[in-house]
């Protein structure tokens, strides 16, 4: 059990910088996920922590000891591929004590560890078997027993889901909750699926461009997102964002979006972006679900307006539903019943205790 | 509008059922025609040498049908395998063989691997200089090689020329680069996560090698061993220039050397050795065709 901790970690292929200085600090027992769009660096960062990748500058540590130059085996850490990588002659139980056989462990207790995983895994009655005769969702359980056995001070977890259909990464993510849940080994999980990174996570990382745009619980990610960037990438359908400007009318700060639409900000909204109001270029943020059908009764902060749907979606316990506005697709999400239909016309409300303004050219939430 | 343009564009002419059939009954045709016609072409030769060596050397001269034995026999068999010399020449070609493939697999498995997964400078044109030593025909190299072996006991005294293992050196120099290729290709299809894990696991490269990418690519390994041991049991103008007393001489060489009296040829007894020359290579490729064919279409297809 360890925390790992990056400091300034750089990463240069030649002349292009995959990682661009990364400082994170991940405590002990936490499970952290790296996501965020291919070729970010969150690939290479965990295989700098892994070991199998050198850093070109920054130090990394794992339980308080700099790592930078210990070859991967002395890191007393273990990693889950994408494809399983698991060795294809050997058995489920060679697979799995491979690492404490080449560290000479005692018989018994190899055999004791692998029952242990085995049972906590439900691979029991697959032992025998050659990976070759296991399914995906198997041989993940597998990659993952190998990784358990070792009793690591870290688990790292490199896109382990990406290989299995939609179904079973369900069922898998829950699986490896659990097992975090029982073994509380620090781990660090990387994977371009962003709802697997918010249902797994203790904190997740956005990262972009080699950079960390932003760390955090999921929640202050989808509810406070520090960029543009992770407002787009985090949340599913994507928030939309709206050009718009600030005006003062009647002693109230205003969000205009077209000439004939503009809404009142609640006071504490206006308060907040009281200095933003010279700025020119500005994005409205909205979440789908704060953009609903009206009700019949007002809410402070919720803005009734018509709109023409192009295109609704019904999903079963909501419908999604898509209109322009401010010359922009815009999605939201009203009830089943809310009577949204292709072409036609509808009373929506926004909720502007909701929003997020964008300052459009440096990407920052205001 | 537009249903009247998917209307129009519909089938204009007969469809053909069964068309998929058809053609696949034509392609066997096609195939068992040119099947057979290889197998003739390559089977007819020995079957004409076993049917030779069934006969006395009074019925080979004489003119019957050569494709019939009226009066088979197996002194042929029972002469030659109770002749030392030719027992020594098998003797001699069965010890080079074995020791060539051995020295071949030490190294070109560690080389291959070296060349395939670790990452060192010039590895890329160490990989194509490996190979392009293959291309070297032996036919351009056997004077210079017999020259340097010349010079070599000149300067030392140690005699190895018209002695069985210098071939045990010289054979290498056409087995190692080849099966170095094989192997180099077979380990490179292996996914690169197999020795990342083994690596965290805590496996060293030889660990690695030995414990991973041996037994994932062992059915390359029994393809460039049986490449190996052809190639040196088959071998012919090295031994040829290299060795000359009759002690000294392999199979190959031995039979076309001691079996051919100035210009009476003992046709009878050359079938015969060849015959029995070739019968370990045929056994050793029946047993592991399998494997053979494998090593061989390696990384075709994802497995």
């Amino acid at each position: 059990m360890a925390e790992v901790n990056l400091r300034k970690v750089v990463k240069r292929y030649d002349d292009v910088e995959a990682v661009r200085g990364i400082d994170l600090d991940i405590a002990d027992h936490e499970f952290v996920v790296l996501v965020g769009p291919s070729g970010c660096g969150k690939s290479t960062t965990l295989r700098m922590i892994a070991g199998l990748e050198d850093i070109s500058d920054g130090d990394i540590m794992i339980g308080g000891d700099v790592v930078n130059d210990v070859p991967p085996k002395d890191r007393d850490i273990a990693m889950v591929f994408q494809n399983y990588a698991l060795y294809p002659h050997m058995t489920v139980a060679e697979n799995m004590s491979f690492g404490l056989r080449l560290k000479r462990y005692p018989k018994a207790e190899i055999k004791a560890r692998i029952d242990e995983a085995a049972r906590m895994l439900d691979i029991e009655e697959l032992i025998d078997r050659k990976p070759k005769q296991l399914s995906g969702g198997q041989r993940q359980r597998v990659a993952m027993g190998r990784a358990i056995v070792r009793n690591p001070k870290v688990f790292l977890f490199d896109e382990p889901l990406s290989n299995l259909d939609a179904k079973l990464r369900v069922q898998m993510r829950i699986e490896i909750k659990k097992v975090h849940q029982k073994v509380r080994t620090t781990t660090v999980y990387v994977t371009h699926d962003q709802v697997e990174a918010m249902t797994l996570a203790d904190r997740v990382v956005v990262m972009n461009k080699g950079r960390i745009e932003q760390i955090g619980t999921p929640n202050e990610l989808y509810h406070k997102p520090a960029t543009r960037f992770v407002a787009a990438f985090i949340g599913s359908p994507a928030m939309n964002f709206l050009p718009c400007q600030l005006e003062e009318t009647a002693g109230r700060l205003h969000v205009r979006l077209t000439e004939q639409i503009a809404f009142p900000l609640p006071p504490a909204r206006a308060a907040r972006y009281q200095n933003a109001k010279s700025d020119q270029k500005l994005l409205l943020g909205l979440r789908p679900e704060h953009i609903t059908e009206a009700r019949a009764h007002a809410e402070p902060g919720v803005e009734a307006f018509d709109a023409m749907l192009d295109v609704t979606e019904p999903m079963g316990m909501e419908t999604l539903i898509y209109f322009t506005l401010a010359g922009k697709q815009v999605c939201g999400r009203v009830n089943p019943n809310a009577g949204a239909h292709d072409g036609e016309a509808l009373r929506l409300a926004v909720d502007l205790n909701n929003m997020h303004l964008l300052n459009e050219a440096t990407g920052a939430v205001i | 509008m537009s249903t009247l343009a998917i209307d129009k564009a519909g089938p204009t002419r007969k469809v053909k059922y069964g068309s998929m059939s058809r053609d696949r009954a034509w392609a066997l045709r096609w195939s068992y025609f040119f099947l057979i016609l290889f197998a003739a072409f390559s089977l007819i030769p020995p079957l004409y040498m076993l049917i030779t060596s069934l006969k006395s050397s009074a019925e080979i001269g004489a003119a019957t049908n050569p494709w019939w034995v009226f009066h088979p026999t197996l002194s042929n068999y029972v002469e030659l395998l109770t002749s030392d010399q030719f027992l020594r020449f098998f003797w001699n070609s069965t010890v080079v063989s074995i020791v060539v493939v051995i020295v071949t697999m030490l190294i070109s498995v560690p080389a291959a691997f070296a060349l395939a997964r670790m990452k060192f400078w010039g590895s890329a044109t160490l990989a194509t200089g490996v190979f392009l030593t293959y291309l070297i025909p032996d036919s351009l190299l056997f004077i210079p090689l017999f020259k340097m072996l010349a010079v070599f006991q000149d300067l030392t005294g140690i005699t190895l020329l018209n002695r069985w293992y210098v071939l045990i050196f010289i054979y290498p120099t056409l087995t190692v680069p080849f099966c170095t290729w094989i192997m180099i290709g077979y380990f490179a299809s292996i996914p690169k996560e197999l020795d990342e894990a083994a690596i965290i696991d805590g496996a060293s490269w030889l660990q690695t090698l030995t414990r991973i990418f041996i037994p994932v690519a062992l059915p390359g390994l029994i393809a460039a061993t049986i490449f190996a041991f052809t190639v040196s049991w088959a071998q012919f103008l090295y031994p040829l220039v290299l060795t000359t007393s009759v002690d000294q001489l392999v199979l190959p060489v031995g039979i076309t050397t001691t079996l051919i009296k100035g210009d009476v040829f003992n046709w009878g007894q050359i079938m015969t050795g060849a015959l029995l020359g070739a019968a370990p290579p045929l056994i050793i490729y029946a047993f592991l065709m399998d494997y053979y064919i494998a090593g061989l279409t390696a990384g075709a297809t994802k497995g």
